[in-house]
């Protein structure tokens, strides 16, 4: 009797410990989707209740576009949607050149012995360590001379460099974890060696390959300070420096509705991305390659 | 159909100076403790090793340069290696896709090796859901599919349990019989070695030893590794005197055939070789006119029902028991005691600690030299190819040990 009591009092414990670390965790998000509903009387008062009183799109028409939208705030949607555009682009082209470099980089650092490779790997881990703002102020300057500022590739190559360290790392640990037979294999039932990385051992690193992909896609979509150094319109903007540029007619008074809402748009995207790849890394992970 | 010459050296040579030549449709094993080379031989044959020196051919094609893809080879790994992200089906078939063989030809190859294998009813699942067994066959399936020139089995059969390992390796017989293509087998294991091979190749530190038909190794081993290795339980080994037409052994003295005892004549102290089942129990054994019979204290007596083991300590000169620890540590076993085992039959009624009298069947004896090991008695016409190397190896093994 005693034991089941434990076992339901730990049952118990173990779903308020749950409880409280959710709360905690989705309070805030839960903050800024009720603020994206309410009207700005509202997110001006003094003491706002968590709740709108009175449920509005309008923030919502403002931001994307449609409907009626509040005076005053007519450029607005253009240049979200513009920066959205911006961040799509920006973070999936990062995306794809830092898996395919990482995934060529770390298949080398797996399996063959060269000279360097130790210094290659602690080198890829020291950009890693770099402060991205260390950098801002050279790379305005290099970019600026190249014709490189305020362009997609100004911000694409800087976010392929800063995610490149820890996509290799990932990856060749993955590389590693695959058995040399795998290969060998192929290459005994007649596969180049292309032929065997291609069909035999990417789509057995794909969750890694995925994970890496992950990672280099929310770096690029939520970075802030060089989006905001490097970009000076629109054409290449991103959400978040966009989001600063938000201001309401009311100098003393930030638009808050307005930028809960862009925040509410911008994350949508992410939770469908780490949903579908999800599946994808669990997909992965259920097979057995070798006698287990 | 293959014929192989190679040797290969990267500081430590793993295979040195062997050649084999492999007859076409012939099941050649490659047999040897842990580390002999035999596993690396087989990855140069398939080209997933360099050849340091020495030429391979297959057919009448030298491949040394050749890429594992255009030498139409199909091996089996240890591990299998099964592609995990593809179903059974599709495992079979990646080299005829990469062949780009038409999905008509591909599915019907398929099948074919699916039931040749027994395989139909799992052909759409993935190799994480199959046991031991059923891999095993997968990968026998991705190899018989490709029609190649020969198959190569990396130690198939080790990472199953001792009964699936039996069916399994009556099934590769069988296979091989029925497709008549030449195979290349490496093991560790001499049941396999004996029962599957048409001849085997036994290596030891990359050297070959001996080169028979399982019968001629076991019956003619060329030296005291061979004859250690090939056997189960193993020959014993005694210090022997040569004197006239008898033997001196630490228990007696036995006779031997003359033409033995000529060829081992005034060489000093030898190494006897005798197989437990040449031994048998005195009072049991009617027809004595072959050999001779001596008394000996039992210490330990294991009745198997069909048979009976016993163990007879026996006290070796330095010399010989040094011989004999280093043939130990060559076949990666490790013996405390210098003791006989003798094989008797399952009537004897010999009991624990008794002293009894002991049949030996003295023509079966095999004289080896205890420097360099080669077996002084062997007949040669009957004993396959004994690479002359393997002696000049085998005296060089204590410093080679050391």
């Amino acid at each position: 009797m005693a034991a089941t009591a434990g076992a339901t009092r730990t049952k118990v414990g173990t779903w308020i410990g749950f409880i409280v670390i959710l709360v905690w965790c989705l309070l805030p998000v839960v903050w800024i989707l009720s603020l994206s509903f309410k009207g700005p009387g509202e997110t001006a008062a003094g003491s706002p209740q968590f709740l709108p009183k009175d449920w509005t799109l309008q923030n919502y028409r403002d931001i994307l576009g449609f409907g009626t939208v509040t005076p005053g705030q007519e450029s607005t949607h253009k240049d979200f949607l513009d920066a959205l555009r911006n961040s799509f682009g920006i973070a999936a082209i990062a995306t794809v050149l830092s898996v395919i470099f990482a995934t060529l980089a770390a298949y080398a650092i797996a399996r063959l012995d060269f000279k360097g490779k130790r210094l290659v790997l602690s080198l890829a881990l020291a950009i890693a360590m770099f402060p991205v703002v260390a950098l801002v102020g050279p790379l305005f300057d290099l970019w600026r001379t190249l014709g490189l500022f305020n362009t997609w590739p100004g911000l694409i190559i800087p976010y392929m460099s800063f995610t490149l360290p820890l996509a290799i790392w990932t990856l060749s640990a993955f590389f590693r974890e695959i058995p040399w037979e795998m290969e060998q294999a192929a290459q005994v039932d007649g596969a180049t060696s292309w032929q065997a990385f291609r069909k035999v051992i990417v789509p057995l690193a794909a969750p890694g390959v995925f994970t890496a992909a992950i990672l280099t896609f929310f770096f690029a979509w939520n970075e802030f300070v060089l989006a905001i150094s490097l970009t000076s319109t629109t054409s290449s903007r991103t959400v978040p420096a966009q989001l600063s540029f938000f201001v309401g007619p009311d100098p003393f008074n930030p638009p808050y509705g307005l930028l809960a809402t862009a925040s509410v748009v911008v994350t949508v995207p992410i939770i469908i991305i780490v949903l579908l790849f999800q599946r994808k890394i669990v997909a992965g992970l259920t097979s057995g390659a070798v006698k287990g | 159909m293959v014929n192989i010459v190679k040797r290969y050296g990267d500081g430590f040579p793993a295979v040195n100076d062997v050649s084999i030549d492999v007859q076409d449709g012939e099941f050649m094993i490659l047999v040897g403790p842990s580390g002999c080379g035999k596993s690396t031989l087989l990855r140069m044959i398939v080209g997933l090793e360099d050849i340091t020196s020495g030429d391979m051919v297959i057919g009448d094609r030298l491949v040394n340069d050749l890429a594992p893809r255009d030498r139409n080879l199909a091996m089996v790994f240890q591990n299998y290696a099964l592609y995990p992200h593809l179903s059974v089906y599709e495992n079979i078939a990646f080299p005829l896709r990469l062949a780009k063989a038409p999905d008509a030809e591909v599915d019907e190859k398929v099948r074919a090796a699916a039931k040749t294998l027994e395989l139909e009813e799992h052909l759409e699942r993935k190799p994480g859901n199959l046991s031991g067994g059923q891999r095993q066959r997968v990968a026998m399936g991705r190899a018989i599919v490709r029609e190649a020139d020969a198959f190569l089995f990396d130690e198939p059969l080790s990472n199953l349990d001792a009964k699936l390992r039996g069916q399994m390796r009556t099934e590769i017989a069988r296979l091989q019989k029925r497709l008549g293509i030449t195979t290349v087998y490496v093991t560790h294991d001499q049941t396999e070695a004996m029962t599957l091979g048409h001849r085997v190749a036994v290596l030891k530190r990359g050297v070959l030893q001996q080169l028979a038909t399982p019968r001629e190794l076991y019956e003619q081993p060329g030296n005291l590794f061979v004859a250690g290795f090939i056997g189960s339980p193993p020959m014993n080994f005694l210090p022997a005197t040569v004197e006239g037409n008898s033997v001196k052994l630490p228990f007696g003295t036995v006779q031997l055939p003359p033409e033995k005892a000529q060829k081992a004549a005034g060489k000093g102290l030898l190494m006897a070789g005798i197989r437990p089942e040449h031994f048998e129990d005195a009072s049991v054994k009617t027809d004595r006119a072959s050999g001779s019979t001596f008394r000996a204290q039992v210490d330990v007596v294991e009745w198997l029902g069909n048979e009976t083991y016993a163990y007879i300590p026996f006290e070796a000169p330095p010399e010989v028991e040094e011989q004999l620890r280093q043939l130990e540590r060559d076949l990666d076993g490790e013996s405390l005691h210098t003791q006989l085992v003798i094989s008797l039959d399952g009537a004897s009624r010999i009991e624990e600690g008794e002293e009894a009298e002991i049949w030996v069947d003295g023509s079966q004896i095999h004289l080896f030299d205890p420097a360099t090991g080669e077996n002084l008695t062997v007949d040669h016409e009957r004993a396959g190819r004994i690479p002359t190397l393997a002696m000049a190896e085998a005296a060089e093994q204590p410093s080679a040990a050391g």
